[in-house]
């Protein structure tokens, strides 16, 4: 017993007694004992130690490689031979000399810009329907979310090259109706729109965040504009609508931001071609076809940055327009 | 006078109770009839799973008559390589990538949140700006480090990323949700003498059971469903994960074999079916923090 608490007091005090050993004498200012320096050291260093994982990531396979595919996209690399620089050649031969390269910018761009906004609106509308104090709301919003889970993956993109195929499902329901159908996923007027489907098909997590957001909003709100006799429609357009306005916008960015580098749906219902003549070319289905089975990958990294700017400037444009139709509270 | 009003206004209520159970049971079947039509498809390709191809080409219906085992029996073998080989695959690489996410977010996510360190702004600019960051930029020189490193056709590259939390959507997530557990419990524990780790270890980690099981369910979903990072990395059939087996199921079989192509898309929906049943409350909550994109 004696001898542990010794130990421990030896211990503490070592460092002090070391310091009087050298002859470094009294200083001056009153010190702090040696075991809360230690502490204070310990509590700089400490942060450090809990973010070193995410140090090293940054760094090592985020920042460096962000650097690097710069560098890349001025140069010609396919990864058997070094980088040769180029110049802006990239980026000049992409906007002038391949088509193939436009149409994907264009088929992303209608994908975009037509499945959010559609993805959106069902969205809202599904969450005010719920949002009514139905019972069973929990379940209903499982259910409607449910395939937000499973949209992105192969399995889903199987079904949808089936369903919208030849002899697929749809197909057989249109005949039910009498209706002459066609490969939905073969026609290159066609093809497009089974992927904006299927995107829209997963409107459940946008509506799960208006879900939320509605429930925020405070229920004064409602009475004092029923006292002031102002009808349903008005309340909609005067109070849900303003207060939900910050999550339109917050959904609006993410799901662009997400449908921008949609990937699989594309790949598995063409088969990896983007086929048929290009229809459904996304933007990363060729970067990839150009970067990893044409070992461009100088080119490849031209694209990607191209697709990191205009992510970039279609976020910005989105905040700056919002301030014409997103109500803040203040 | 005044129970002549009285009487008026419970009619009036009575009725209004009326309407709106009327109009309460309209949205009931509108909300069923639409949610039956948007998982048709779904509950349509379990049927399906069970049939022969004549029946799968010309039945609207899901219910499988006669019900055929076959296609889970020639599924399973799957092209050369078995598809068990890949689920054991995709099972290592998200249980892994669960793991590791859990650790590094959380690590990087109370420091965020909790401690005082130089550059905490900086740094915190940097994760929020990863956020936006496509992952297509990284994707070529990612792979010249990792194919230098010798690592294709290992599951390091799709694992390691992920101990270094690299998806800031859960580092995030950490740091939202511990904006709303009270500084004052830290504080306490301070006083009581416990440095950053014993705090972290016994006061804050047992209050992130919610977001961490919400970090877990959606690594394990993402991970499970992610094709292109595999594609790019795993190009021996043998490490393929069950995204890759199904679509070089899909390339070796073309269309002719959609039997045996949807009894392993149904096998291989099984786990984020069972995650999502029990992980519902935590899916749903994580998504309404921040924004997550199933």
């Amino acid at each position: 017993m004696t001898a542990l608490t010794d130990s421990i007091d030896a211990e503490t005090s070592s460092p002090e007694r070391a310091d009087e050993r050298r002859g470094r004498g009294p200083d001056p200012r009153p010190r702090k004992p040696a075991s809360l320096r230690r502490a204070i050291l310990a509590e700089k260093i400490a942060p450090y130690t809990f973010l070193a994982p995410w140090l090293i990531g940054f760094f090592v396979i985020t920042l460096g490689p962000m650097l690097v595919s710069l560098y890349l996209s001025f140069t010609d690399f396919s990864m058997l031979a070094p980088p040769e620089w180029v110049g802006v050649d990239n980026y000049v031969k992409l906007f002038t000399n391949d088509p193939k390269y436009l149409d994907s910018v264009r088929v992303t761009l209608i994908y975009v810009l037509v499945s959010v906004p559609l993805q959106l609106a069902f969205a809202l509308l599904v969450a005010l329907v719920l949002n009514r104090g139905l019972r069973g709301l929990s379940l209903y919003r499982s259910i409607y979310y449910l395939p937000s889970l499973i949209g992105a993956s192969v399995a889903i993109a199987v079904l949808w090259r089936q369903m919208f195929g030849s002899n697929g499902l749809i197909n057989q329901v249109l005949d039910f109706f009498g209706i002459q159908g066609m490969s939905w996923i073969g026609n290159p007027e066609t093809a497009l729109g089974t992927l904006i489907i299927l995107n829209v098909w997963t409107f459940g997590s946008p509506m799960v965040i208006f879900l939320a957001a509605l429930r925020q909003i405070p229920e004064y709100l409602y009475e004092a504009a029923a006292v002031d006799g102002i009808s349903r429609v008005g309340a909609f357009r005067h109070i849900t609508l303003p207060m939900l306005s910050p999550v339109v916008l917050f959904n609006l960015i993410l799901q662009m931001i997400g449908a921008f580098q949609a990937f699989t749906p594309a790949f598995v219902v063409s088969g990896g071609t983007g086929g048929p003549v290009n229809s459904t070319l996304f933007y990363t289905l060729y970067l990839y076809q150009r970067g990893f089975t044409g070992f461009q990958m100088g080119y490849a990294s031209a694209m990607a940055w191209i697709l990191f700017l205009g992510i970039a400037l279609v976020t910005a444009f989105n905040f700056w327009f919002s301030k014409y139709w997103v109500h803040y509270d203040d | 006078m005044t129970t002549e009003t009285f009487d008026q206004k419970t009619v009036a209520m009575s009725v209004g109770r009326k309407k709106s159970r009327v109009r309460d049971g309209f949205s009931h079947a509108l909300l069923i009839a639409f949610g039956f039509v948007m998982l048709y498809p779904v509950i349509w390709m379990l049927g399906a799973s069970f049939k022969d191809s004549a029946h799968i080409f010309s039945e609207v219906s899901p219910i499988p008559n006669p019900v055929i085992l076959d296609n889970y029996a020639r599924g399973w073998e799957g092209a050369g390589v078995g598809f068990g080989t890949f689920i054991l695959n995709s099972t290592i690489v998200a249980g892994l990538s669960v793991i590791g996410n859990l650790v590094a977010c959380v690590l990087a996510g109370y420091a965020f949140a909790r401690l005082r360190f130089r550059g905490r702004k900086l740094f915190f600019a940097c994760m929020m700006a990863t956020l936006m960051l496509p992952h297509h930029v990284l994707l070529i020189p990612q792979y010249m480090l990792f194919a230098g490193l010798d690592w294709v056709n290992t599951f390091l590259p799709l694992v390691v990323p992920k101990f270094l939390a690299v998806d800031a959507f859960f580092v995030f997530l950490m740091v939202q949700f511990l904006r709303g557990i009270p500084t004052e419990l830290d504080q306490a524990a301070k006083i009581d003498g416990a440095g950053p780790w014993k705090t972290f270890w016994f006061v804050i980690l047992p209050l992130l059971k919610p977001a961490l099981a919400t970090t877990a369910i959606f690594t394990f979903i993402w991970t499970w469903n992610d094709f292109l990072s595999p594609m790019i990395y795993l190009q021996d059939p043998r490490s393929y994960t069950v995204p890759l087996g199904l679509n070089s199921f899909l390339d070796a079989s073309g269309d002719s074999a959609w039997g045996a192509m949807f009894a392993m898309a149904v096998i291989s929906l099984g786990p984020l079916f069972g995650f999502f049943l029990v992980g519902q409350k935590y899916l749903t909550t994580g998504i309404a923090t921040t924004g997550l994109k199933g």
